[in-house]
């Protein structure tokens, strides 16, 4: 047992959260009003190494480890909240591609992910396949010497900076089964949508994906024909871990507001900080997302180790991205009126956390993953 | 950054389970049922090292570390509550304070059997005028040569009534307020010493409570904790340690709630299948499991950090208040899943219910434990 950081993690945290305040937080307001994609915020990370956390430097990455990337992702978070969307979908793609691709794809994407060239996609959602991600019908007929893409995918985050997509599709329809394949934008067939408007996230961009007839070589299949839903659902696994994270970094940052800001301001003829109503709203924040940092750590530490963490990321998941939702919500009402315009970013915080516990599995899937594995 | 635990916590928390199961569960009801002090287990808690699990081997403890405490408090919880507390308060309220601030001839007289189990301690902080409020103490002790006489009440004492060791609490100089307390070693068996009436509760029933009454107590000075005027230090040093038992304690009711759901969620049939196959039962489940691990790693790292010596108020106090409202949450779902049967005696369920409760007022109210946190972030 060992609560402590190692001196690399607290390195890592310290560089980031330097990184994260003096550069991306000042930026934030600008990239949620004007629905901006934060690239300069993303070459950045690409410079420090912070985008191939989860791979090994002859791949382009620094593989800083799971417990190191969640500290990262937390401390961007705290700063920019869709800078933290676009580094984790991308980290997340790079690493799927690291775990189950050829030696091959590794080499001619992961270079890229990991140095900003372009951001990664995880196509898996369809407009009639959200939390039933096997009732997907986006289908890659195969043919002699291509694949060839029909379907639409939807809500794909970071779509259009996206320089590759991983996209589920079914590589055989009776019985079905699902493969994962790497598809490159500006492939003939292959159209991005229109960018979604969104309540929060903003500068984080979601498209649709259309493919008609859109042909890929037989090398883009990642993974073995049948393995899709596997790699979907074991990718997603990590990527929960990591959407806690950013879940835990934004309401820290909102608590931190509220804390400064309850010292500082006076009615009644003392500060907000002395009534215990203040008081009783940042001492239930601050403990639950301690526990969600908990949590967030355990499900890291495993993964790192290399035991099953499914279960653990789920409940760091759940509860993180809920405790965080609440603590947004109570930074906003400790603020008021000031909570609630934008001179102050919690009502951003408010927005920009309200997802985390739709993407990448909601709070509802959550729940079945943990409940069926007490039942099991 | 690890929660794999140690080979020593790991062989503690196998001990600890077996004997809870074998031993205590079985009693468990019967116990709450009738009230009765448990004393056959403390004796065999005793021969297992678990009456001063953390206390060092040279002053008749275990000599392992506080980790080993909290899962060990966990487990006989998990089994009995009532015969949790018996444990947590000989361990951290009374063994505790002793270790940090008695001198070494008290701790070989009173902190060496104590800890071995053989004598029973209690911890005389709140009386009837001063419960969270613990500041406005009424009991007094005047300087009498090598002694101090001792005139007041002590209130909600629990293990009072089996106590063999009381740490007391006294004012030595009101005009101090909370820097006038001092803090005493005192037997129980002293003239002056005796019982109030013990408490009818509605949990935790087989650990017995009652007042402690004080005339003219004489307590020897060198019974002393601390110097004078150190006593509202001693307490608050031995709470933070406290309020990590409990939070354990807490935790080993959530898991018997959690735990007992989960067996009879998958037995109950209801509209022709198992009521586990209801997405409502399994909602409450997950969401007891994800907070009860949550709770679980608060307790271990306020329990890590004291084994460091590392300061530990806030993480004991988000540790106890996250813990005890946990297990009363648990403590409800487990009822509901439960049904009709959660509210008879038949089923555990509404014992669970009965003894969470008292973990959010202990050691603490829950109000408390907010104080001493939003205290820490407002100071920050």
């Amino acid at each position: 047992m060992e609560f402590r950081l190692t001196e690399e993690q607290f390195q890592v945290e310290e560089m980031v959260r330097n990184l994260s305040r003096k550069e991306f937080a000042p930026r934030a307001g600008a990239v949620d009003e004007e629905s901006r994609y934060p690239g300069e915020n993303m070459r950045r990370l690409a410079g420090l190494g912070l985008l191939g956390m989860l791979y090994p430097a002859e791949y382009g990455g620094s593989e800083a480890g799971p417990v190191s990337y969640n500290i990262a992702l937390r401390e961007v978070a705290s700063g920019c909240a869709s800078t933290a969307v676009g580094m984790a979908v991308t980290s997340m793609v790079g690493e799927a591609i690291y775990r189950y691709g050829s030696e091959a794809q590794r080499k001619r994407y992961l270079p890229r992910l990991a140095g900003g060239v372009g951001a990664g996609a995880f196509a898996l959602t369809e407009p009639g396949a959200g939390s039933d991600a096997g009732g997907m019908s986006a289908f890659a007929r195969e043919e002699s010497d291509a694949f060839v893409l029909n379907g639409a995918k939807a809500f794909i985050t970071n779509g259009a900076h996206a320089c590759v997509a991983i996209v589920m599709a079914l590589a055989q329809k009776y019985p079905r089964k699902v493969g994962a394949f790497l598809v490159e934008p500006g492939t003939p067939g292959f159209e991005v949508g229109k960018a979604e408007r969104k309540m929060g996230l903003k500068g984080s961009d979601t498209v649709s994906f259309a493919f008609d007839e859109c042909r890929i070589p037989k090398s883009s299949l990642l993974g073995a024909p049948g393995e899709g839903l596997k790699i979907a659902l074991g990718t997603l696994d990590g990527g929960r871990i990591g959407i806690a994270s950013q879940a835990i970094g934004i309401a820290r940052s909102a608590l931190g507001i509220a804390t400064e800001y309850a010292k500082e301001r006076r009615q009644f003829g003392q500060p907000l900080g002395d009534f215990q109503a203040i008081q009783w709203m940042l001492a239930d924040s601050a403990t639950e997302l301690e526990a969600a940092q908990l949590l967030v750590y355990r499900a890291a530490s495993l993964k790192e180790r290399g035991f099953p963490y499914s279960r653990e990321a789920s409940m760091a998941k759940v509860f993180a991205t809920e405790a965080g939702n609440r603590a947004c919500l109570k930074a906003v009402q400790v603020l008021g009126g000031y909570g609630y315009v934008s001179d102050y970013p919690v009502e951003r915080h408010l927005r920009d956390i309200r997802v985390s516990t739709i993407y990448e599995g909601t709070s509802e899937i959550q729940r079945l993953v943990i409940s069926r594995s007490l039942l099991r | 950054m690890t929660f794999e635990l140690t080979e020593e916590q790991r062989m503690i928390q196998e001990t600890a389970r077996n004997f809870a199961a074998k031993e205590v569960l079985p009693k468990a009801a019967e116990l709450d049922e009738t009230g009765r002090f448990p004393e056959e287990l403390v004796r065999q808690m005793a021969e297992l090292g678990f009456m001063g699990v953390a206390i060092p081997e040279e002053y008749g403890g275990a000599g392992m570390d506080n980790v080993c405490y909290a899962i060990a408090m966990e487990e006989i919880s998990r089994a009995c509550a009532s015969t949790g507390v018996i444990m947590s308060v000989n361990n951290s309220l009374a063994c505790d304070p002793i270790l940090k601030f008695g001198s070494e001839e008290i701790k070989r007289e009173y902190l060496v059997p104590m800890a071995a189990g053989k004598t029973l301690g209690c911890f005389g902080l709140t009386e009837p005028g001063a419960g969270s409020d613990a500041g406005s103490q009424k009991t007094t002790a005047v300087r009498d040569g090598d002694f101090y006489v001792v005139n007041g009440s002590k209130n909600f004492i629990t293990n009072a009534p089996q106590a063999d060791t009381c740490i007391l609490f006294t004012m030595t100089d009101r005009a101090r307020a909370h820097k006038g307390i001092t803090a005493f070693v005192v037997d129980m068996r002293w003239k002056g010493v005796s019982l109030g009436k013990l408490e009818k509760k509605m949990g935790i029933k087989a650990s017995a409570t009652s007042s402690i009454i004080l005339e003219d107590v004489r307590v020897p000075a060198k019974n002393r904790l601390g110097n004078e005027g150190d006593g509202f230090k001693v307490a608050m040093n031995t709470l933070d340690g406290g309020r990590i038992g409990i939070a354990a304690q807490a935790v080993g009711i959530a898991r018997a709630a959690m735990e007992d759901a989960l067996a009879y969620a998958r037995e109950r049939k209801q509209f022709g299948q198992a009521i586990s196959e209801f997405q409502a039962i399994q909602w409450m489940l997950a969401d007891m499991a994800t907070e009860i691990d949550a709770a679980r790693l608060l307790t271990w790292q306020a329990a890590w950090m004291k084994d460091r010596k590392m300061r530990h108020s806030k993480e004991s106090s988000m540790a106890k208040l996250y813990a005890s409202e946990v297990a009363m949450r648990a403590a409800v779902k487990g009822i509901q899943i439960h049904g009709g049967y959660g509210y008879v005696k038949e089923y555990p369920a509404e014992r669970h219910f009965r003894d969470a409760k008292i973990t959010e007022i202990y050691e603490g109210t829950s109000e408390i434990q907010r104080l001493v946190i939003s205290s820490a972030l407002l100071k920050g």
